[in-house]
């Protein structure tokens, strides 16, 4: 049991009409590790992330959580993983602690802990204030305060920083990283930011296309650099971005 | 117990709809306030028959004139004989004003304007008057479009009174009894159609364009990806919208008891129960509707192409036998005419669950039939 991954994905495929969303991807996440997945536009990040919730079905291939699959564990699932879509836009006037009691109740979740996660996304003073009336950020953090009501063994985050200004982005990356130290949640991670895959993560995979290009540990990727075929220009650090480039051709956030 | 209550999903779900529905002034003005200034613009418009003030135009001055000389009309002895109040219109043209008090029918207060036929013609036009008078060789012309009913009223007033030189009211005005029992008026035929035609728009907005709209925000798929029961948001979104639809149609018809004295004339258990079928059949076509489309846009057509023409041929505002023969036994099967017709027959002709069974039946069938419908194509994604 003690090496049971939280996350294992079987090559899985994923098709809408003439698009292959996702074409055969295999991955394994361990329990606290956190993983980013890493691509540019339409790579297919958030349609093999909803697949992992729960929210898609695959084509063909397996997803297990915990040793389960979706099918016939659904309500045992739900009340393990946390996560937030790409974009959800709450009930525009209910305030931040009203929304937070609304998804509380729907994992049987009191106030104490609607409380807490008030805490830890700082929106303390902002609690009586409507959705309409929250900046983006502080929008991203009630995302992820909700997704953490249950403290949740499995977190899953959709670009949870895209459109927010470095420094709201580092709060959530407090956050995260609090979380990191206090528990053993595993996360999953989408992004097109280098940065935030660098400063989160224990591993990286970049995907491209529905497939895997590369994925391994930061150190071992940058290592990899050394052989690339397109060499960095000399005067600059050389970074992830160089290996992504080379790979796909593209920025990360073309 | 209390804890385990104030912490359950219904509860949330239930408390969140409230809390959107109340800080919504929109709600506020198109649910409760539209309505009652519709039936007291609408009822005071058809319901109180005030004195009627009928202009007419006269061609030619001398028969307004004080002193006519040799050349006395006959519509000139006329208003000498009737005692018409001389005067002048904003125009400056001469008038004579001639008051026929009426108190069954209503008083009428007669304005001759003394114009040139071109005036009279722009007046008529313009819907300022509909009957024009003329004399030539000793007879007294009436141009009038016969079409026109106000003003075939107008004429057969003004003729009696001119035949007699004086300011009659028909003669048979003694066997006149105003009906003033209620039920016979418009307002009475009004406010059940606006009862029924608020639930449908209540369902339509309410439920339909919240649950496309929630799609569209992907805030549906966000709940589900949660462990709420997907029955308890359903549940919620009608239940709070029934609650509204009792609220709004108690107000209504508070608001039609003061002002109107309208009543209920027969079964209030059945005109309840009547009320809730219709709820269901609305919310059920509300879910059917908002079933599968993640398009505000879409949503808006749907809506409005289901519940436009309902509104105009259903007999909301204006009885729907005036449509062809052949259209009425369509119309009478739409649930607005269904539900309308059913309130209408307890509030005015005093019906109770016998009369309703069947309309009540058929709404609630309505309701169940598309609800199921709509639940086996329901996208929560
Ligand atoms: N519901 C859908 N219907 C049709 N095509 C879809 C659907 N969802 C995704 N796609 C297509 O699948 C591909 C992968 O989309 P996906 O949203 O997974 O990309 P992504 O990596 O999350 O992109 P982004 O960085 O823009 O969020 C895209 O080409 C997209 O157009
Ligand atoms: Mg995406």
């Amino acid at each position: 049991m003690s090496n049971q991954p939280i996350v294992e994905v079987r090559n899985v495929h994923k098709s809408f009409k003439a698009v292959q969303a996702v074409r055969g991807i295999d991955l394994r996440i361990e329990p606290g590790e956190y993983v980013a997945i890493l691509g540019p536009n339409g790579a297919g990040k958030t349609t093999l992330v909803e697949m992992i919730e729960g929210i898609q079905q695959p084509d063909t291939g397996e997803i297990f959580i915990e040793g389960k699959t979706w099918k016939g564990n659904e309500k045992y699932l739900r009340h393990l993983i946390g996560l937030s879509l790409q974009e959800t836009h709450f009930i525009d006037k209910l305030s931040v602690w009203e929304t937070l009691r609304l998804f509380a109740s729907f994992f049987e979740i009191g106030k104490e802990r609607c409380e807490e996660v008030l805490g830890l996304i700082e929106l303390d003073e902002k609690r009586k204030a409507w959705m309409v009336n929250l900046s983006g950020g502080q929008r991203q953090r009630l995302a992820l305060g909700i997704a953490l009501l249950n403290k949740p063994k499995l977190l899953l985050l959709d670009e949870p920083t895209t459109g927010l200004d470095p420094n709201a982005r580092r709060e959530i990356w407090g956050i995260l990283l609090k979380l990191k130290e206090q528990s053993n949640t595993s996360l999953i991670l989408t992004t097109h930011y280098m940065e935030e895959a660098e400063q989160l993560c224990d591993s990286i995979v970049i995907i491209d296309h529905g497939k895997i290009l590369k994925q391994g540990t930061i150190t071992g990727l940058l290592g990899e650099i050394q052989d690339l075929p397109v060499k960095p220009v000399e005067t600059r650090k050389i970074t992830l971005d160089d290996l992504f480039i080379s790979l796909t051709g593209r920025h990360l956030n073309d | 117990m209390i804890e385990r209550i104030s912490n359950s999903q219904l509860y949330h779900l239930i408390l969140a709809n409230v809390r959107e529905l109340i800080r919504e002034p929109g709600v506020l003005f198109w649910g409760i306030i539209f309505p009652i200034l519709m039936s007291l613009g609408l009822g005071v418009a058809f319901t109180k028959k005030k004195d009627v003030i009928t202009n007419i135009a006269v061609i030619g001055q001398n028969h307004l004139v004080q002193n006519p000389g040799d050349s006395a009309t006959l519509l000139h002895s006329f208003f000498v004989a009737t005692r018409a109040r001389a005067g002048r219109d904003h125009q400056g043209n001469l008038t004579r004003t001639l008051l026929v008090p009426d108190d069954k029918l209503g008083s009428t207060t007669f304005i001759f304007h003394a114009m040139v036929w071109k005036e009279a013609m722009v007046m008529l036009k313009r819907g300022n008057l509909n009957i024009v008078l003329d004399e030539k060789n000793g007879m007294v012309q009436y141009h009038l479009d016969p079409m026109n009913p106000d003003a075939q009223l107008s004429y057969l007033k003004l003729s009696g009174m001119l035949n007699r030189s004086a300011p009659v009211v028909p003669e048979a005005n003694a066997e006149i009894k105003p009906l003033t029992v209620s039920g016979t008026r418009y307002i009475d035929f009004l406010v059940p159609g606006l009862i029924a035609m608020g639930v449908m728009m209540s369902c339509m907005w309410g439920v339909s364009y919240a649950i496309i709209e929630r799609r569209s925000k992907k805030l549906l798929r966000r709940m589900v990806a949660t462990p709420m029961k997907r029955s308890n948001f359903l549940i919620a979104l009608i239940t709070v919208r029934v609650l509204m639809n009792f609220v709004e149609a108690g107000l209504l018809f508070l608001f039609a008891w003061l002002a109107f004295n309208i009543t209920i004339q027969g079964n209030v258990a059945a005109l309840f129960t009547l009320f809730i079928a219709g709820n269901f059949a609305f919310a059920g076509l509300a879910i059917f509707i908002s079933a599968h489309t993640a398009k505000t846009e879409v949503g808006n057509g749907l809506i409005n192409a289901l519940s436009m023409p309902m509104m105009v041929l259903s007999g909301v505002f204006f009885s729907y036998h005036n449509f062809p023969e052949w259209s009425i036994p369509v119309i009478q099967k739409f649930p607005l005419t269904m539900m309308a017709d059913g309130i209408r027959s307890i509030m005015i002709e005093g019906a109770g669950f016998a009369e309703t069974a069947l309309p009540i039946a058929i709404l609630g069938t309505t309701g169940l039939v598309f609800f199921v419908a709509g639940m086996k194509i329901f996208r929560w994604h």
